[in-house]
């Protein structure tokens, strides 16, 4: 697994290959509160930069997952669908929401690494 | 309008409150533990709220009180016996919910407690039924504090002995460090349980005491999944100004005497829904796999007309599955009747249910 880097809709992506892993991070999942609702693309679905790909809902409220990088879905993690409290107790590790083929890894380059990430999750509380 | 606090707001934050603004209020919406464990924790053992941003009304007047508040609640008032407490609602001249209340006979009169959202319209409705005998007012110097879960009685016989001889939906009057409580064994979670009204500035030494005995703060949040799981509307959600208790399915908290003399807000049009039923009708609804259909969610039948809208929903945690509440087409009410929900474009099965979801558990 390559390093991990960050959107600003607080998703993360790790990069193996052309094979991109992405899920919603810690700080996502504490915002979010106790997610009880997960749906994930289905494989073959191609989706965009900042495109809607997934669902995540919490006691509080349904969100939109987007995706950071472009592609075509390869997998969507049905763990998380079938157990969706995972998410709050694993975010950024066994609790992926979708694997994707990725189309242009330069898009990757342009995501936060962590320092970044923390430093925009400090100037932006919600 | 400045944003108004309940006198906990700075323990709340010692907690580790998040807040929400609620009907001009800083409330806490949940605390460290989050929803799902509050929520438990208060059917397994006991969760404290602070409802002290509700209205706690007092009416106090002679025999003709009680014929004044019948021309707007159509409880039977008359009849109703000291520190007795009804469910029932304002109603408006088209039969028309204003809002939801509990009221309560009280040595000097009544006291009604009243949605924070919508207490003062509520003062306003009430008070042009009044005559200059009547004295009302709306207590800010009290704070609320519900008490709810199977461990509430004994914690609270510990500090306010006398409780545990309440029964469901009776109130009394208790010493509580030289001040005087009063305490009805109600709350809004189908759980058993008391309200507590306190003053002000001994609402803390309360707290304490709960925490002491591992009681803890439940959030607004926890608040709506349990009143959910138990089959309780909540005003402005579903209840409203347009919608009428027929509908709603509440004509249980119309009295007998009442439906049947009238003489109060909309009751011509109320005894015709009652003669020949509503269009719609407000029912349960389980849609399947775990799939949340929020407010606003519309409601087909399996042949694909329109039938309804989704006007509470979320995830219950005790009967671990989504839950909802929503007006459908009285056709279609039978329980079990298969439904289809439209949820982010895309057509999701459901059922029409029973309610409550969560059996209650009240002691009467």
């Amino acid at each position: 697994m390559s390093e991990k880097k960050f959107s600003k809709k607080h998703e993360w992506v790790s990069l193996d290959g052309d094979t991109a892993t992405v899920g919603i991070t810690k700080h996502a999942t504490e915002m979010l509160g106790d997610i009880v609702f997960v749906e994930v693309p289905e494989p073959g679905k191609s989706v965009e930069k900042d495109g809607q790909a997934a669902v995540v809902e919490s006691t509080k409220a349904a969100s939109d997952v987007y995706s950071p990088i472009s592609g075509e879905i390869l997998e969507g993690n049905k763990s998380i669908v079938d157990d969706p409290g995972n998410v709050n107790s694993d975010p950024e590790g066994v609790s992926w929401f979708f694997k994707i083929k990725v189309k242009d890894k330069s898009e990757f380059d342009t995501l936060m690494n962590k320092a970044d990430y923390d430093k925009f999750c400090a100037e932006n509380p919600s | 309008m400045e944003v108004q606090k309940t006198a906990l707001y700075n323990y709340h934050k010692g907690l580790g409150a998040k807040f929400v603004s609620f009907a001009g209020y800083e409330m806490p919406i949940q605390y460290k533990d989050g929803i799902v464990k509050e929520h438990i924790s208060t059917r397994s053992y006991a969760g404290f709220f602070d409802v002290s941003h509700m209205g706690q009304f007092f009416l106090e007047g002679d025999e003709t009180l009680a014929d004044a508040l019948e021309k707007i609640i159509p409880a039977d008032l008359k009849s109703l016996k000291l520190n007795h407490s009804k469910y029932s609602f304002l109603l408006n001249n088209e039969g028309g919910i204003i809002d939801d209340l509990i009221i309560t006979k009280t040595s000097k009169g009544f006291c009604i407690i009243l949605n924070a959202a919508c207490k003062e319209n509520d003062v306003k409705q009430i008070e042009k039924f009044l005559n200059k005998d009547h004295k009302y007012f709306l207590d800010n110097d009290l704070s609320l504090i519900a008490l709810q879960g199977p461990k509430a009685v004994e914690i609270l016989e510990k500090l306010v002995p006398g409780v545990s001889n309440l029964k469901f939906m009776t109130g009394d009057n208790f010493e509580f460090d030289n001040k005087n409580l009063y305490i009805t064994r109600s709350g809004y979670t189908g759980e058993d349980g008391f309200e507590i009204s306190i003053p002000n500035d001994k609402v803390e030494k309360l707290i304490s005491f709960l925490k002491e005995n591992k009681v803890n703060a439940v959030g607004l949040g926890a608040r709506d999944t349990l009143r959910l799981e138990a089959g309780l509307c909540l005003y402005g959600h579903d209840l409203n100004e347009k919608i009428n208790p027929i509908e709603a399915n509440l004509k249980w908290a119309i009295a007998k005497r009442r439906r049947e003399e009238g003489g109060f807000n909309g009751w011509e049009k109320i005894k015709k829904l009652i003669e020949n039923g509503s269009e719609k009708k407000r029912v349960g609804i389980l849609p399947d796999g775990r799939v949340i259909a929020r407010e606003n969610t519309k409601i087909f039948s399996e042949s694909g007309e329109e039938i309804g809208l989704i006007t509470s929903g979320t995830f219950g945690p005790s009967v671990n599955a989504p839950v909802a509440m929503g007006y459908i087409n009285t056709k279609y009410t039978e329980i079990g009747t298969k439904i289809h929900l439209e949820i982010r474009g895309k057509k999701h099965g459901g059922k029409v249910s029973e309610l409550p979801f969560f059996k209650k558990s009240y002691v009467k």
